[in-house]
C-alpha cells in the first residue's frame, strides 16, 4: 500500500519533482503535496467534475487518474489556466451572469466551457449541455452556466 | 415599493446615486472562487493538523459487542483510535427536542455510539491519524464484535404492535403527533359535488451539497480557547452547542465559515461525526480534521422528504373546494437531529397544506416515527414541497374530476389579492400575498392557450406534452416563532455592525452568512445604498462568530430579509453619525447635509462638502481640531427581528411544460416558468438565481433522487452514480417573473427568495405528467421520483 514513486512533471508550467504514494490520486497530489486547493474533491468517484484538470492538454477527472500515471505530464489547474488569463473571458461572462453560487463546482465547469469552446467554435445551448454534462452543479440549476458559455462562444467566434 | 428615508431629502432613498436596492450588482467573491482562490473548510490545514475517519455501523441496528482497537493504533501514522465510550468522557449527548413541539420526544444521540448503532453508517469508532489516507486505513483495523438487532425499515409498520422498540426507554417508536382540525371538513365534504382521494408518496432524498460537510477544530491549550472552522450556516448556533457539550463557556469557542461548497439545509444541524472531531481536538490537543466523503455523505447527511400522506379534497361543481384532509406518516431515522428537531417537516406540512386558498375546512394530522435508516431533518423549503404536491395535485385531480381548467379552479378558490390579511387553514398569518396578479403575469408570460392548442395539436400527432401548475407560499424572515419559542438558541434577530475607516472605506460585520447565495453582496448594497458609497467601498465580513454580531446565520430565506435590513438600518446611522462629525468639522447643520456617492455634499443643492476620506482624516488623526465637547462615534450598530407577523409569507406559481416518451416511460422538460413574489427585489439576479437553482433542485426530486433502502435497512443506492441528481442536458430553460408586495414589517420591505423554486416544482412537473397522460387513460401519478417505470406502471404498460 505504500509503495513511493518518484514523478517529475510540469504543473502549471513549474516543474515539479516530488515522491508519491503509488495509490495517490492526481486530485490528491495537486490539493495536498502542492497545496493548489482550487481543483476540488466533490465524489472522488468520477461523476461530479469538480477534480476536473488538463493532463496534457486534455480535460481529465483528478480523481480518476493517479499521480503516478502523470510521470513525464504538463499538468494544468484552474490556478494556471487562471493566471495565465486563458480563460479571463469565460470567468467575466460568468461573473456577469452570476453563473456560480458557492463556486464548488467552478473550476471544473469553466475548464469543461473551455475545452469545449476551444474544439468547437460554435456549439449551441443543447451542445454546451452536453459537454457540461459530466460537471454537478447543485446550486444554479445549470441555465446561468449555459448563458455564460453561449456568450463566451458567440464573443471567441466574432474575435475569430 | 415602501423604503422611507429618516430625514426627508430633495432625493428618495433609492433615487440616490448609491442606490443599489434593485440593481443586478455583482457579488463581490466570485471572482476568488472562479480563480481557484477560495477557501473552503476542506482546503484549511493548521500546523500539527490531524485526520479523523469514522468506523462505521454497517447493521442498520446493532449492539456494539466490544471494539478492538489493538491492530489499529499499530498502524503507520496513527495517533488515537477512540471509542463512544472514550469519548463520552469528554463530549455529552443531546436530545433533539423543542417544548412548542408538544409532546416530542427523542433518545440521547451520542458524537459515537457508545452501545448501540441505530444506522447504517453511525460512527461506532474513531481513528485519528497523521493522513486521512492513514486514518482510513487504520479503520480496516478495528475489529468490531457487532449482535445484530432486528431493525425497523418501514415507517408504515413502525408502530405496530410486536414491531421492535428503538429506544425501549421511549416506550414506542413514535417521535410526534400533531393534529388539527379547522371549519368542519366533515360538512366540507359531504356538501361537494366530487371527492377525490389519494394517496401521495415522496421519495426520501438528500442534500448532495457539492463540497461535503467539512470541520476543522482547534483546541488550543494555551488559550483554552476552541476554533472551528465549519461549514455550517449557523456560526452561532454551532458555537453555542460546541461550547455546551464540551463544557466551555461560549466565548472559549469561536467558529470560522469561510467558503462553503453548498449548504441548503444540509449544514445546519448537529451531526455526531463533526461534534467528535471537536471533541477528539479537545481531547488530543491538536487541530483535527474530517471531511465526510460522498459515501459517507450520502449515509450521513440528513436525509428529508419520507412522507407518505393519505389526503381528500372536496370540490363543488362550480369549482369551490369544500374541504381538504391529510394524514401524514413520515419517519425520520433513530433520533430527532438536534438542535432544530425533526418534527418540523410534518409540522410544516400541516401548516401549509391548503394555504393559497380560502376553504378554512381541514383535518390533518401527522405522524412522525423512528426508524433505523439514516436520521431526517430540515432541508431547503422544509415541508413545502410536500405541502405543495398534495394541495396542487389534490387541486389538478379535482379539476380534471369536474372537467374545470385547472387555472380557473385555482382563479376560483385562491385568496384574492385585496382580502388582506387573511389566515390559511391550519391559523397560518398573511400579511399580504398575490396569488392572482402572480397567476394571471404567468398565464401571459408563457402563453397558456398558445400552449393548450399546441398541445392539442401535437396529440393529434401522437406526441404526448403536458401542462401543470403550482401555486404556492413560503415561509421566510423566521421570528423567534420559529425555533426561539421552542427553547433552542437559534437566534432570531440579527445585526450589523457598520463601521467608517480612515480613508472612507465602510466595514460591514454581520451575523448571517453566505453558503453561495449572495449574501455578501446583498448587505453590502444594503449599506452601500442606506450609508452613500459605491458599493466598491463596502467590505463585508462574516461567518466568525468572534467578529459578528450575535445573529443565526442563514436558513429559512432570512438573510436578505432579515440581516439586509439590519444592515440597512446600520448604514443610515451611520450616515447620522458621519454627517454630525462633518457638521461639526464644517460647522454646519447636520440635516443640511446627505452622503452621496463616498462625498458629504449639500442636502438641498448636492453640492460637494468634504469628502468622506477628509471626514475620516480629521476624527481619527485630527480630533485636536474638532470643537470641544463633541466625539464623533464612526461606528454603529443595529438589528432587526420581525415583531409583526411570525414569518413573511411570499407567494407565486409555477408552470411546466412535459413530454412523455409514452414507449419508454422517459419525461423531457421542455420549459419552466415561475412568478413569485418575495416583495422588495434588492438583487434581481440574484434573486432570479436561487429561483432557478431551487426549482432545479426540486426538480430533482420530482424525477431523479432517491435514497433506496433494502428490508435490512441498507442504502442500496448511496454513491452519485447510482443517485441521480439534475445534470444539464435535461434540466429546461426556466423563465421568471416577478409581482412585489412588500412586507411592512421592514423598511426595506424584502421577503425570502431562497426556497420558492424547490417548494413548487415538484408539483408542478408532476402535475404536468398526469395532464399528458389523462388522456391516455393513465391512472394519476402521485409518487415521486416518477422514474420510467412509475409512468409505464400508470399506463398499464408494466
Amino acid at each position: 500500500m505504500n509503495d513511493v514513486v518518484e514523478i517529475t512533471l510540469t504543473v502549471n508550467g513549474e516543474e515539479v519533482r516530488e515522491r508519491v504514494e503509488a495509490r495517490k490520486s492526481l486530485v490528491d497530489f495537486l490539493r495536498e503535496d502542492l497545496a493548489l486547493t482550487g481543483s476540488h474533491v466533490g465524489c472522488e468517484h468520477g461523476v461530479c467534475g469538480a477534480c476536473t484538470v488538463r493532463v496534457d492538454g486534455v480535460i481529465v477527472r483528478g480523481c480518476l487518474m493517479l499521480a503516478a500515471q502523470c510521470d513525464g505530464c504538463r499538468v494544468e489547474t484552474i490556478e494556471g489556466l487562471s493566471d495565465a488569463g486563458e480563460i479571463a473571458d469565460l470567468q467575466a461572462a460568468f461573473e456577469a451572469r452570476n453563473a456560480l453560487q458557492c463556486g464548488f463546482c467552478t473550476p471544473g465547469m469553466l475548464l469543461t466551457a473551455h475545452d469545449l469552446l476551444e474544439n468547437e467554435p460554435a456549439p449551441d445551448r443543447a451542445r454546451i449541455r452536453v459537454h457540461l454534462s459530466g460537471n454537478y452543479c447543485r446550486c444554479t440549476g445549470y441555465q446561468a452556466i449555459v448563458d455564460a458559455v453561449e456568450a463566451v462562444a458567440q464573443e471567441r467566434s466574432t474575435k475569430r | 415599493m415602501k423604503i422611507t428615508d429618516d430625514v426627508p431629502s430633495a432625493l428618495s432613498a433609492l433615487d440616490r446615486p448609491n442606490s443599489y436596492i434593485g440593481r443586478s450588482v455583482p457579488r463581490p467573491n466570485l471572482g476568488r472562487l472562479m480563480q481557484g482562490r477560495g477557501q473552503y473548510v476542506s482546503d484549511v490545514t493548521l500546523p500539527r493538523m490531524a485526520h479523523a475517519a469514522f468506523v462505521r455501523s454497517p447493521h442498520a441496528h446493532a449492539r456494539i459487542r466490544s471494539i478492538d482497537t489493538t491492530a489499529a493504533k499499530k498502524a503507520a501514522g496513527v495517533i488515537a483510535v477512540v471509542t463512544g465510550a472514550e469519548l463520552a468522557k469528554v463530549i455529552t449527548p443531546w436530545v433533539g427536542v423543542l417544548t412548542h413541539l408538544k409532546g416530542i420526544k427523542s433518545a440521547p444521540q451520542h458524537a459515537i455510539a457508545p452501545q448501540i448503532a441505530c444506522w447504517r453508517g453511525e460512527a461506532v469508532c474513531a481513528v485519528v491519524a497523521r493522513t486521512r489516507a492513514q486514518a482510513e486505513d487504520a479503520c480496516e483495523l478495528v475489529a468490531v464484535d457487532y449482535e445484530e438487532l432486528p431493525a425497523v425499515v418501514d415507517a408504515e409498520t413502525a408502530l405496530d404492535p410486536g414491531v421492535p422498540v428503538i429506544h425501549p426507554a421511549l416506550g414506542d417508536n413514535l417521535t410526534w403527533e400533531r393534529t388539527h382540525v379547522a371549519g368542519d371538513p366533515d360538512k366540507g365534504l359531504r356538501e361537494a359535488d366530487a371527492v377525490v382521494e389519494t394517496t401521495f408518496v415522496f421519495g426520501r432524498h438528500t442534500g448532495v451539497t457539492n463540497e461535503p460537510r467539512a470541520i476543522v477544530a482547534d483546541w488550543n491549550l494555551g488559550e483554552q480557547r476552541l476554533t472551528v472552522y465549519q461549514g455550517t450556516q449557523a456560526p452561532h448556533m454551532m458555537q453555542n452547542l460546541f461550547a455546551k457539550h464540551l463544557g466551555l463557556a461560549e466565548h472559549q469557542v469561536r467558529v470560522l465559515t469561510k467558503d462553503v461548497g453548498g449548504s441548503f439545509g444540509i449544514k445546519v444541524h448537529t451531526y455526531a461525526d463533526e461534534m467528535a472531531t471537536v471533541a477528539l481536538s479537545k481531547l488530543l490537543g491538536r487541530p483535527v480534521k474530517f471531511v465526510a466523503d460522498r459515501l459517507e455523505s450520502f449515509v450521513t447527511d440528513i436525509h428529508a422528504r419520507d412522507h407518505r400522506i393519505t389526503a381528500k379534497i372536496g370540490v363543488k361543481n362550480d369549482g369551490t373546494i369544500t374541504a381538504w384532509e391529510i394524514d401524514d406518516l413520515t419517519g425520520i431515522g433513530p433520533y430527532s437531529v438536534y438542535p432544530r428537531t425533526s418534527g418540523i417537516e410534518a409540522n410544516q406540512v400541516v401548516n401549509l397544506v391548503g394555504g393559497p386558498y380560502t376553504c378554512q375546512n381541514y383535518r390533518a394530522r401527522a405522524r412522525v416515527v423512528f426508524q433505523n435508516k439514516n436520521v431526517m431533518c430540515q432541508y431547503r423549503a422544509v415541508g413545502h414541497p410536500i405541502a405543495t404536491q398534495v394541495t396542487e395535485g389534490l387541486v389538478e385531480l379535482a379539476a380534471a374530476k369536474i372537467g374545470m381548467d385547472p387555472l380557473e379552479l385555482r382563479r376560483r378558490n385562491l385568496i384574492a389579492d385585496d382580502a388582506y390579511p387573511a389566515s390559511g387553514p391550519s391559523g397560518i398569518k398573511f400579511e399580504a400575498l398575490s396569488h392572482h396578479a402572480s397567476l394571471a403575469h404567468l398565464d401571459a408570460m408563457m402563453n397558456y392557450a398558445g400552449l393548450r392548442a399546441e398541445q392539442a395539436r401535437l396529440r393529434e400527432q401522437g406526441i404526448h406534452r403536458g401542462i401543470g401548475f403550482a401555486s404556492f407560499i413560503e415561509v421566510t424572515n423566521p421570528s423567534a416563532a420559529f425555533y426561539g419559542v421552542g427553547g433552542a438558541r437559534i437566534s432570531a434577530q440579527d445585526g450589523a455592525t457598520v463601521r467608517l475607516d480612515a480613508t472612507g472605506a465602510v466595514f460591514v460585520h454581520t451575523g448571517v452568512s453566505e453558503q453561495g447565495q449572495g449574501a455578501e453582496a446583498v448587505i453590502a448594497q444594503c449599506v452601500a445604498s442606506a450609508f452613500g458609497v459605491p458599493i466598491g467601498h463596502v467590505r463585508v465580513i462574516m461567518g466568525d462568530t468572534d467578529n459578528t454580531p450575535y445573529g443565526g446565520g442563514t436558513w429559512a430565506s432570512r438573510a436578505a430579509g432579515i440581516g439586509g435590513e439590519a444592515a440597512w438600518q446600520a448604514g443610515k446611522a451611520l450616515r447620522d453619525n458621519v454627517l454630525a462629525a462633518a457638521g461639526s468639522i464644517l460647522q454646519a447643520k447636520p440635516e443640511t447635509l446627505d452622503v452621496r456617492n463616498g462625498v458629504v455634499v449639500d442636502r438641498a443643492t448636492g453640492t460637494e462638502r468634504i469628502g468622506l476620506d477628509e471626514v475620516a482624516r480629521i476624527v481619527y488623526f485630527r480630533p485636536d481640531t474638532l470643537p470641544p465637547g463633541f466625539q464623533p462615534e464612526l461606528v454603529a450598530t443595529r438589528h432587526y427581528v420581525p415583531r409583526a407577523w411570525p414569518f413573511a409569507f411570499t407567494n407565486g406559481v409555477q408552470a411546466s411544460c412535459v413530454e412523455v416518451d409514452t414507449d419508454t416511460g422517459f419525461v423531457s422538460l421542455l420549459k419552466h416558468w415561475c412568478v413569485e413574489d418575495c416583495g422588495t427585489v434588492i438583487n434581481p439576479q440574484l434573486v432570479d438565481e436561487q429561483i432557478r437553482g431551487g426549482i432545479v433542485q426540486g426538480i430533482g426530486a420530482a424525477l431523479f433522487e432517491h435514497c433506496v433502502y433494502d428490508e435490512r435497512g441498507q442504502l442500496v443506492n448511496g454513491n452519485m452514480a447510482d443517485y441521480l441528481v439534475p445534470m444539464a442536458p435535461e434540466m429546461p430553460d426556466i423563465e421568471i417573473g416577478h409581482v412585489v408586495t412588500p412586507t411592512a414589517d421592514s423598511e426595506l420591505g424584502a421577503k425570502g427568495a431562497g426556497e420558492a423554486g424547490t417548494a413548487g416544482a415538484p408539483a408542478c412537473v408532476v402535475n404536468a405528467i398526469n395532464d399528458a397522460l389523462r388522456p391516455l387513460g393513465a391512472k394519476p401519478i402521485t409518487a415521486i421520483p416518477v422514474t420510467p417505470d412509475r409512468v409505464l406502471a400508470a399506463l398499464g404498460k408494466i
